[in-house]
């Protein structure tokens, strides 16, 4: 089932159109990737899900029903511009916004203490935000977002302002946030930084909807039944069912760019270079999102 | 609703608390009471009684010098430099020198001092001079005093309404001071928490926290909050100052023992009856003129209580918080789109001129041309409309207004103040999430319109 449904939405701002016709599902339970360059109309698309400006256009689909007011409680947004009010203390502000977000008084104390026990951070709740660095402040955020425990979190550049270190106590959190049965929005202009992470991703480029759909299937579809091989020996391609499409030579060891053709399987190849060179790996070459990004604008622009 | 709620309690919860509150909440009464408390105190201390030698020449005039309270005369004899020998020896004000003169033609008098004369006690040595001097004269053309004092008019108007609800006594000075004391804590409230409601907004901007606001709130209920919470802190503010300035000022009274802080229409009678008092001094016997001064002082303070016992309290204590919150919220939702509009503090001026000129001009109009003529066509416009009502109406309020321009003034307010809230609420939601832009007013107008 599809936690959110999002059916020919169409924005467009004083001079510029900032979504056009752009249509996807975010199945239920999933990390799913919102890709696109800055400027893409991802954060456009985002406000219309959190319902802090309105579609010109379309309609949108969380659990089923038409979006309502009342859904943002079951929703938790981190912007990517973030904001605290400087001058309140950890505690207090934590408090007010998650009773903003409908929860009680005494359930949110509950549950900052459980967060602030697992980020380690319980010194800091007395302080104001002001005082604290901003990888701190980010951790607050972070916090504040899924304190309400929503069934659908958006994540707007999660990881910018983090160091490694904090990326990954972001980065397991938000895993285990989709294992207790959480969606995980990403909303992302680095593609390569949450490719591990995503199941399923949709390509926003130039206000319209690229691509969608699981990233293995998308690899499948993308994917070149190219090669690389690195061996010892000389190698000479001559078999019309194999392209070599770049080929190195270094110190008697060869680098190739291997492509089947006319439906040869892997171990054709394994089979046919065997005879010829000794081979030290053999790696299938996946393209990256971002090839698959870069190759599909391309492909857009042509037509 | 309970979300409004919740940011009403955080806005007034942050303010009250901020060191800046206290200070001021506390400190304004003390300055205030420093401020009735001081002249009292400074005026208790210099006022020793001043002692005059007088060298009178012409022989007219020392014997008829009557003594006062606080003003001793010694008679001398001798030349003028001799006079002038024993003056300097003595702790003495001043040596008054009276030449050889004739009562028509007094000239020549001099005061010798070694401080230079303060004014108080050279007009008040004339006023003696001259009342002796004038005594001798009537005196010299066959009238005496008494008859003279039986002669002399002493006119003091009564005012009095004639209005349906019959007759009461007015008193034109305490209905003014009562409007315009209304109208000025007026305009100063809209002014400093209108601020503050533009800072909060310009905050939460800067702070980028309103995109995670506007996503649990709508941005309507947000503003909103933050009107309601602001207003709540002035009403605190104005509340604690009125109790701590009563506590302060009867407590320093107590304890310097000055006589219980005066209210400005005491002191106001006081200082009326001492000029009254000065005038009737002369020949008359000091029990005479304590008398006469009592009289008038207390025919000035029924006066004055009849009158503050005439103006209707709980229509202008009613009138004054309608006034201040509606004018509060008419002028604070537009505050808080200035703010919204903006990025930063420096950026609010061009805005904030259309928003202070009628403020600022209704505030000079009304202890100008409204107090002056409360009923004329002027002040029967600026307080029927919405954006000059609140200070003017509440000039006006004092001297009486028929009912139905007060519920037309009233219920235009209401709808001002809807109209405010409606165009604010536009330009705010679009602006809180606009960021870098230059804003013109044409944007602006734009923005009234937008979809969101």
């Amino acid at each position: 089932m599809s936690i959110l449904k999002i059916e020919s939405v169409t924005k467009t701002y004083a001079n510029h159109t900032a979504l056009n016709n752009v249509s996807f599902e975010i199945p239920a339970g999933c990390i799913f990737g919102l890709l696109g360059p800055n400027g893409a109309g991802k954060t456009s698309l985002i406000r219309i899900i959190t319902q802090i400006t309105g579609a010109d256009s379309g309609k949108i689909y969380f659990k089923g029903e038409r979006l309502r007011p009342e859904h943002i409680k079951d929703m938790g947004y981190l912007p990517e511009e973030r904001g605290l009010y400087k001058k309140m203390k950890v505690g207090e502000q934590l408090l007010y916004l998650a009773q903003l977000k409908g929860l009680s008084k005494s359930e949110a104390t509950a549950r900052i203490k459980e967060w602030v026990d697992r980020f380690e951070i319980r010194d800091w709740l007395g302080k104001n935000i002001e005082d604290l660095s901003k990888g701190m402040q980010q951790k607050v955020q972070f916090i504040a977002t899924v304190l309400h425990q929503p069934s659908l979190i958006i994540l707007d550049e999660p990881f910018s302002g983090f160091d490694p270190i904090n990326a990954n106590l972001i980065k397991d959190e938000i895993l285990r946030l989709r294992e207790k049965g959480a969606t995980i929005i990403f909303s992302t202009h680095r593609m390569e930084s949450v490719e591990e992470l995503c199941d399923n991703i949709a390509l926003i480029n130039r206000s319209q909807k690229v691509l969608d759909g699981p990233v293995n299937e998308i690899k499948d579809t993308y994917k070149t039944d190219t090669y690389q091989v690195i061996g010892d020996g000389h190698l000479m391609v001559t078999s019309p069912d194999f392209e070599v499409l770049e080929q190195h030579e270094n110190h008697g060891i060869f680098r190739a760019n291997i492509r089947l053709l006319n439906n040869t399987r892997p171990n054709d190849l394994l089979r046919y270079l065997i005879q010829r060179v000794e081979i030290h790996s053999f790696v299938e070459l996946v393209p990256s999102i971002n090839d698959i990004f870069i190759r599909k604008v391309k492909e857009t622009h042509h037509v | 609703m309970s979300k409004i709620w919740l940011i009403i309690q955080r806005e007034y919860l942050t303010r009250v608390r901020k060191k800046s509150f206290i200070v001021m909440t506390l400190l304004t009464p003390l300055l205030l009471a420093a401020f009735m408390v001081l002249p009292a105190l400074l005026v208790s201390m210099s006022d020793e009684t001043e002692t005059v030698m007088v060298l009178d020449e012409s022989g007219l005039i020392a014997d008829k010098l009557e003594d006062k309270k606080d003003l001793k005369f010694i008679p001398l004899a001798g030349s003028l430099e001799q006079a002038k020998t024993v003056y300097q020896e003595t702790e003495n004000t001043a040596l008054l020198y009276i030449p050889r003169m004739t009562i028509d033609d007094p000239r020549g008098i001099t005061i010798y001092s070694r401080k230079n004369t303060s004014l108080q006690t050279q007009v008040r040595l004339e006023n003696a001079l001259e009342k002796v001097i004038e005594s001798q004269r009537f005196m010299a053309s066959g009238i005496d005093r008494e008859t003279l004092d039986k002669i002399e008019a002493d006119i003091k108007l009564t005012t009095i309404n004639l209005s349906d609800k019959g007759e009461r006594d007015n008193n034109a000075i305490i209905t003014s001071i009562a409007g315009v004391a209304g109208a000025v804590i007026i305009y100063f409230f809209i002014f400093m928490y209108g601020v503050q409601i533009m800072r909060g907004v310009i905050e939460e901007k800067t702070s980028r926290i309103v995109e995670v606001m506007i996503s649990s709130v709508k941005p309507f209920q947000l503003m909103m909050g933050k009107i309601i919470g602001i207003a709540a802190v002035g009403l605190t503010q104005f509340l604690l100052w009125i109790v701590l300035s009563f506590v302060v000022v009867t407590g320093v009274s107590a304890a310097f023992g000055i006589d219980a802080a005066p209210s400005p229409t005491q002191q106001f009678a006081a200082g009326q009856a001492a000029a009254v008092g000065e005038d009737v001094e002369g020949l008359e016997t000091d029990e005479a003129a304590a008398s006469a001064v009592d009289d008038d002082g207390t025919e000035m303070l029924t006066d004055m209580s009849r009158a503050i016992a005439n103006l209707n309290f709980p229509l202008i204590l009613g009138c004054f918080l309608f006034y201040f919150l509606g004018g509060y919220l008419l002028y604070g939702s537009l505050f808080g789109a200035i703010g919204a509009a903006v990025d930063n503090e420096t950026d609010t001026q061009q805005f904030m001129f259309p928003i202070t000129i009628p403020l600022i001009i209704s505030f000079i109009m009304s202890y100008t041309l409204v107090l002056k003529n409360p009923d004329g066509p002027v002040s029967f416009w600026m307080s029927i409309i919405p954006f000059t009502s609140p200070i003017v109406m509440m000039v006006r309020v004092p001297f009486g207004v028929p009912a139905w321009e007060l519920l037309l003034s009233m219920a235009l307010l209401v709808l001002g103040f809807v109209f405010t809230t409606w165009i604010a609420a536009r330009i705010y939601r679009v602006g809180i999430l606009m960021y870098g832009k230059k804003i013109n007013y044409k944007e602006l107008s734009k923005w009234l319109f937008y979809r969101v």
